[in-house]
């Protein structure tokens, strides 16, 4: 392959602007979330249109180029790590909201809108898109498609899998997949549903159709304060049994709790051993009614409840829980985040375990969990500037993330596996399913240039390590809420 | 040796004699057309429920396990499947209701059978026993083949259990009817479609469009209010249309016309069965238009399945090499379209 030969290929199909090369104008790109791990980038291209995606691909295609599809960078497993003999294809330029469709409740857009923008854009009408990953503010539409992105509201509204219903996406081939629309069953092989979460790998998603709700008419949010962290586990289950499906319900360990409240002044106890954040919507007679029940469960499960006495109250509740990660950055110098999804059943069992594992390593770890949904973010504290605590903490990570999938659960609930849990995928899939995804890959991309080395681990080399850490604050858009 | 382990070995065998294999449940799909294998194998005795935790919401059951078993088990504990799929002349099994992809009536509002599939087991055309997804809500560990197998009718593997999403049974269901023509239902429909209303059922029929509401007795009181008619309907109307029962469906000789219509779309003829908050109609008409941005699929008795429009050359084109990469040496269902 000839470096100038493509390079003049792609100043050529794109505006001068649109191709970045030379270390100072890539460095931005060197890195997503998961700051740890870095590669400076050979290219960086930034296409406007369809037009421009496709005709990258073709050059990149022709030369075999691997290509590395980026959006906003957000990502926290290090799923957008460029390649330093590849081209970094980064589509937030691709930005516009195509079409708002209030008859159909749909919107069809750019993959690099960003999140949050959908649901500003269509407020106005009383609508909004229901997934809220905490980096809503910048990370984009066509990432939570890679990723499928959850947030705080799954359990009730689902993840990007439930609320993307089409997409176009151009293989490295050349073809361009027409999947879903606006109509609720299509023919043939559900390839939408491949395409959500397969971070980056099958194809480059350039038009996202998403479905628009109602916003809710009113809310309520209640704060459950236990002494015994079992009964809190208790307490989810018994409300989930009562037949009520919250909006947002989500735990904190006394950890947490303590570094959350030094930090947002969220009104949280500082001496329980857990509490419960429960968000009911709908009609106003449905929440209220739920509150009642939902408040006598915590209550019968030994919980002080606190029902938010407005909506700045309710903000108030939810600072706390928004700030639980940046309050980390204040405990210790760095900090390591782990996304396993566990049964909820098995929660009590898993925090003891990590308990065990904590001491054994000497680390401290956090604890909050999205309870509704079962998935677990244990925070690793650690100072990486100490020889060894890296590695350290990311050995602890890993322990941790089998305690997830021995309790019946999975390595990763929403972050992916990007770059970052290739080794603890090989606990999870034995050689036959990993074959089997390396196959569903080949049907995409047979040539394996489409962001190569993520997501699925080959089998001679599952041994990949690497760490989502937050070195003395310096994360990329540091001022976003994460997770 | 228990059954799912009997499975995988008579796949590996008819894989080493090179003998097609055709899937079947309880055999209750023929709507969906004729099965050819040279070897069928039968997941009827692959049953039973394998885990459920009402409190988890989330149940793992065989393939085998039949409809009515299942969904009697989640209604002990005042929970239900929330794609609520078909059982024509009665039966059904969860592996069929996975591979067939159908969706009850409250499909726009509470999801798709994929929508609700958590995690599969299955036998792929290799005679491998392999996993995927889980019982948890969210996992994003590999690519989603748990939601690619449903609808693939089979084509791709054997699906030996399934672990799915379930919800709790509102307390209150009220179904309501109004008299009209089609225009005056569509035009209802679409306005109450972008409310935030309790709305799980629409379904129009012969000058009379039913609508059910469900949740909290009182949310469903304030709805009804709202909407400001309060003619009770026909309960047992919704089964009956899931369940091909209703007189609408009652040709079995006919070809039978489902159309997939976009959200928010006018669809107003009279010879119809206009369901799904008009996203799904029915037509015995079997050359009947297919608007712009609809699928139209016609079921006739005998016969596969035919899809109008066609698919694309580059939808086509991967859907065969999914099926490769599946099944290389095409022993599953052979003649299906997935």
């Amino acid at each position: 392959m000839s470096n100038t030969q493509v390079l003049s290929r792609l100043r050529a199909a794109l505006p001068a602007s649109s191709v970045l090369t030379g270390e100072h104008a890539v460095r931005p790109f060197e890195t997503d979330g998961l700051t740890a791990i870095r590669e400076t980038p050979w290219v960086v291209v930034l296409p406007d249109t369809v037009a421009q995606v496709r005709a990258v691909l073709e050059i990149c295609r022709e030369h075999r180029v691997p290509v590395v599809t980026r959006g906003a960078g957000t990502g926290l497993s290090g799923g957008a790590r460029p390649l330093k003999d590849g081209v970094l294809l980064t589509l937030t330029k691709m930005n516009r909201i195509k079409e708002v469709d209030l008859d159909a409740c749909t919107a069809t857009l750019e993959p690099g809108v960003t999140n949050l923008a959908i649901s500003e854009a269509v407020r106005d009408h009383g609508l909004y898109y229901a997934p809220d990953p905490s980096s809503q503010l910048a990370c984009s539409i066509g990432g939570n498609v890679a990723e499928n992105s959850g947030g705080v509201h799954c359990l009730k509204y689902g993840l990007t899998v439930h609320n993307v219903i089409g997409l176009k996406v151009q293989t490295f081939e050349g073809d361009e997949l027409v999947l879903g629309g606006k109509t609720l069953e299509s023919p043939g092989l559900d390839l939408l549903a491949v395409m959500m979460g397969s971070e980056g790998m099958l194809g480059v998603v350039t038009e996202v159709t998403v479905k628009l709700l109602p916003l809710p008419v009113a809310k309520t949010v209640l704060l459950g304060a236990f002494d015994v962290l079992e009964d809190a586990g208790r307490a989810v289950g018994a409300i989930i049994a009562e037949g009520i499906i919250p909006a947002g319900l989500e735990m904190m360990d006394n950890p947490s709790i303590r570094a959350a409240e030094d930090f947002a002044d969220a009104g949280y106890p500082r001496e329980a051993a857990a509490i419960l954040l429960c968000e009911l919507d709908g009609t106003a007679d449905e929440v209220d009614a739920d509150a009642h029940r939902v408040q006598s469960v915590l209550e019968s499960h030994g919980a002080d409840v606190r029902v938010a006495k407005d909506a700045a109250d309710q903000e108030r509740l939810w600072k706390g829980r928004k700030a639980a990660f940046p309050a980390m950055g204040r405990l210790s110098p760095d900090y390591y985040c782990m996304d396993g999804t566990i049964p909820r059943a098995k929660l009590a069992e898993v925090l003891n375990g990590i308990g065990r594992l904590s001491e054994e390593f000497g680390l401290r770890v956090a604890n909050v969990f999205h309870a509704g949904d079962g998935n677990l973010h244990p925070l690793i504290l650690f100072d990486a500037n100490l020889p060894g605590q890296l590695e350290q903490a990311e050995e602890l990570g890993d322990r941790i993330l089998r305690l997830c999938v021995e309790a019946g659960g999975t390595v990763t609930g929403e972050h992916g596996v990007g770059v970052e849990k290739l080794n603890t995928m090989c606990v999870q899939f034995n050689d036959e399913e990993l074959n089997q995804f390396h196959a569903l890959k080949a049907a995409f991309d047979p040539e394996g240039l489409m962001n190569p080395g993520k997501a699925i681990p080959t089998l001679a080399r599952c041994s990949e390590l690497g760490g989502m850490r937050v070195h003395q604050g310096r994360v990329p858009h540091p001022e976003l809420e994460r997770f | 040796m228990d059954e799912a382990d009997r499975l995988q070995l008579a796949v590996s065998e008819c894989r080493r004699t090179s003998s097609s294999i055709a899937i079947v449940g309880h055999g209750s799909k023929a709507l969906l057309g004729p099965l050819a294998g040279v070897e069928t194998l039968s997941t009827q005795n692959l049953s039973g429920i394998v885990d459920y935790r009402p409190e988890e919401l989330v149940v793992t059951a065989w393939a085998g396990t039949s409809l009515d078993e299942l969904t009697q088990v989640l209604a002990e504990k005042r929970q239900m499947l929330p794609f609520d799929p078909p059982r024509f002349d009665g039966a059904g099994t969860l592996g069929g209701a996975l591979a067939s992809g159908l969706s009850g009536p409250a499909r726009p509002w509470r999801g798709s059978v994929r929508d609700a599939v958590l995690g599969v087991e299955i036998v792929n055309g290799r005679g491998e026993r392999l996993r995927f997804g889980g019982s948890v809500m969210k996992n994003v560990a590999g690519y989603d083949v748990s939601r690619l197998m449903v609808g693939t009718r089979g084509t791709l593997g054997v699906i030996l259990s399934a672990s799915v999403r379930v919800l709790p049974v509102p307390p209150t269901e009220e179904t309501l009817a109004v008299p009209c023509d089609a225009a005056e239902a569509g035009r209802l429909v679409r306005g109450w479609m972008r409310l935030p209303l309790p709305i799980t059922g629409t379904c129009y029929f012969s000058n009379r469009l039913h609508l059910r509401l469900s949740g909290s007795s009182a949310s469903v009181a304030s709805a009804r209010a709202e909407l400001g008619f309060g003619e009770p309907g026909n309960v047992g109307l919704w089964a009956s249309v899931r369940d091909h029962a209703h007189p609408f469906f009652a040709d079995p000789d006919g070809p039978l016309t489902r159309l997939s219509l976009p959200r928010g779309s006018r669809f107003d003829r009279e010879d119809a069965l206009i369901e799904w908050g008009g996203c799904q109609a029915w037509s015995r008409n079997a050359s009947i238009d297919c608007p712009e941005g609809s699928f139209a699929t016609t079921f006739a008795p005998g016969q596969q399945p035919s899809t109008r429009p066609m698919a694309d050359a580059a939808t086509t084109k991967m859907t065969a090499r999914l099926k490769r990469a599946f099944d290389p040496d095409g022993l599953f269902n052979p003649g299906v379209r997935g």
